[in-house]
């Protein structure tokens, strides 16, 4: 990355701001350490007061954890929900930004508009009408139910179409002399010169998926459907005042997202600074 | 080629094209329509209904919209929202303005410390809420322990209804900071350095190169920023849910809170569905104002 304000002039300026933002920094995590600390402390030390260095650290949280909810199930249903909605957003989204990109049909602005519109619309207004809906057609309290709301995403959609937009049109010319029909041009041609925008497309659905609670919290009621979020606030209400048990959960729910933060790291940040979408 | 022949087969293209359109377009276009818009259309009709989601529905027209409008209640959950805002947004950006400016500048590990002030932003927020409220548990809390330590008061946090909403607010900043401080970054390293430059020529000083080039020609993002915030802030809900379940009786409740405990608690989905639309109306107004009032303040280069 290029800079473009000059640095601090002298060392000591530099290096007191460095120090400031690194403690900046160390605070900003500190509270993830202090989940795996308070998750490895026994039971009894918890009301003592806290303290960084756990005596005797134990597991037993874990333990009790992993009998309390079925862990693994809700993991499962995590990764499975995110995974799905997903790839459902990719396969949907990158059609949709083709033939809005390069087909030419009737009322398209209008339809793009409605698309937009789905846009606009906050959840909090969807969740009564659409938890009926479901209800109606027997549908709720299923993985189906998870899924509905996030099958295609106009966010998705926009993204995607401003990506396909820039891509040449002479390439689609030239694949169509030799012989390419749409499936062929949008699948050998469109497609892999978006894959950054798809890439970011990823990143932005498998974390909205994860983290979602509002949806889950009114479709499911079943344990063995429940994701993530959905178990942690179950978790809450069952351990009051069990501390460990209730940060183990939480360690549980945060590691995974983290590790692949760690390794994504780049598409997500410049992905966020572009489109600029939580 | 006859002209009837030319005719059919440009119908015939036109043919298949549409059936192409139709290819791409129902994928995405089915489910935004049976998962989104008619569920939108639903939720207005029901607005305007008597139903608790069993029995039939019970036409009161707009007597929903009258009696939220003219309930305290209403009142007082945006007003929670609205005190939210206020604490959340001047706290978030400032923070997040202060590391994007620091961490523009050629630092050791700059890379390493960016990602740190961001993984906040990907966890989810029902297990980040958890650890806030342990975090700040009145008793047997870090926060309140540290303040002993020093000799300051420890409040109540989440269980006191005056620092309910601040507990909130708290949690929130720290949560969102990494967000903030991209958007600015970027914001940052979009300004030309030649004025930078330019400026320094002039003799202007580190402070004041800030406040009257930097800053102005931030505006764009700072535009950005105030708007997703204020969007979101309207939208807070799992944090307020998981940490104060919108108490202690009733001091903290936002307005999707209400939603929730409208619908799914008191089984008023008529009225649920009205205070949804009222919070969509408050954020599409809200929005539009900075919308129209960007020009006065915002510098687009």
């Amino acid at each position: 990355m290029r800079d473009k304000t000059r640095g601090a002039s002298l060392p000591l300026g530099r290096a007191l701001l460095w120090i400031a933002v690194a403690l900046g920094a160390a605070v900003m995590l500190f509270p993830f350490l202090w989940t795996v600390i308070t998750s490895i402390t026994p039971q009894g030390n918890l009301s003592g007061g806290p303290s960084l260095f756990v005596k005797d650290p134990t597991l037993s949280a874990y333990a009790e954890l992993f009998e309390s909810i079925p862990v693994g199930r809700i993991v499962a249903n995590s990764l499975a929900i995110a995974v799905a909605s997903t790839l459902l957003q990719l396969v949907t989204g990158s059609m949709a930004a083709y033939a809005f990109s390069r087909l030419a049909f009737k009322g398209k602005q209008f339809v793009f508009g409605c698309y937009l519109a789905t846009l606009m619309i906050p959840l909090q207004v969807l969740v009564a009408p659409l938890f009926m809906m479901l209800t109606r057609m027997h549908l709720n309290d299923t993985y189906f139910a998870l899924l509905a709301p996030n099958i295609a995403s106009a966010f998705g959609i926009f993204l995607l179409k401003q990506a396909v937009d820039g891509v040449p049109k002479e390439l689609d010319e030239a694949a169509r002399l030799d012989g390419a029909g749409h499936l062929r041009i949008f699948g050998r041609v469109v497609v892999p010169l978006v894959k950054p925008a798809m890439a970011a497309l990823t990143v932005f659905a498998f974390m909205e998926s994860w983290n979602s609670f509002l949806w889950p919290l009114v479709v499911i009621r079943s344990p063995e459907l429940m994701t993530l979020p959905l178990g942690l606030s179950y978790l809450q209400g069952q351990f009051t005042t069990d501390w460990n048990i209730v940060m183990a959960g939480s360690v549980v729910s945060i590691l995974p997202i983290v590790v692949v933060y760690l390794f994504a790291q780049k598409h997500i940040i410049a992905g966020m600074a572009h489109t600029g979408l939580k | 080629m006859t002209d009837t022949a030319r005719k059919a087969g440009r119908r015939r293209a036109a043919l298949k094209n549409a059936l192409w359109v139709l290819v791409f377009l129902a994928p995405s276009a089915v489910p935004l329509l049976v998962f989104k818009l008619a569920p939108m259309f639903a939720s207005a009709w029901v607005s305007l209904h008597k139903w608790n989601m069993i029995s039939p529905m019970e036409w009161v027209g707009l007597g929903n919209y009258a009696d939220l409008l003219t309930s305290g209640n209403t009142w007082e959950v945006f007003s929670h929202t609205l005190l939210y805002i206020l604490g959340y947004l001047p706290l978030v950006y400032a923070g997040g303005l202060l590391i994007a400016v620091a961490l523009n500048q050629k630092l050791k590990a700059r890379g390493f410390l960016r990602a740190a002030y961001f993984v906040p932003v990907v966890t989810s927020w029902v297990a980040v809420a958890l650890v806030w409220q342990w975090l700040l548990n009145p008793s047997n809390g870090l926060v309140n322990h540290l303040l002993g330590l020093v000799g300051l008061p420890q409040p109540g946090w989440w269980t006191d209804p005056t620092w309910a909403i601040p507990s909130v607010i708290l949690a929130s900043a720290w949560k969102d900071l990494g967000f903030v401080m991209v958007i600015l970054l970027a914001g940052l390293q979009a300004i030309p350095q030649e004025i930078q430059e330019a400026a320094t020529v002039d003799g202007a000083g580190r402070w004041r190169r800030f406040w009257s080039v930097t800053f102005p020609l931030l505006s764009p993002s700072t535009f950005f920023v105030v708007v997703i915030s204020l969007i979101n802030g309207f939208q807070v809900f799992d944090q307020v849910y998981v940490m104060t379940g919108g108490g202690p009786s009733g001091a903290s409740q936002v307005a999707v809170g209400r939603i929730y405990d409208l619908a799914f608690r008191y089984g008023e989905a008529g009225t649920a569905s009205a205070l949804s639309w009222i919070l969509f109306a408050v954020i599409l107004a809200v929005t539009a104002v900075q919308m129209r009032g960007q020009k006065k303040w915002v510098n687009y280069a």
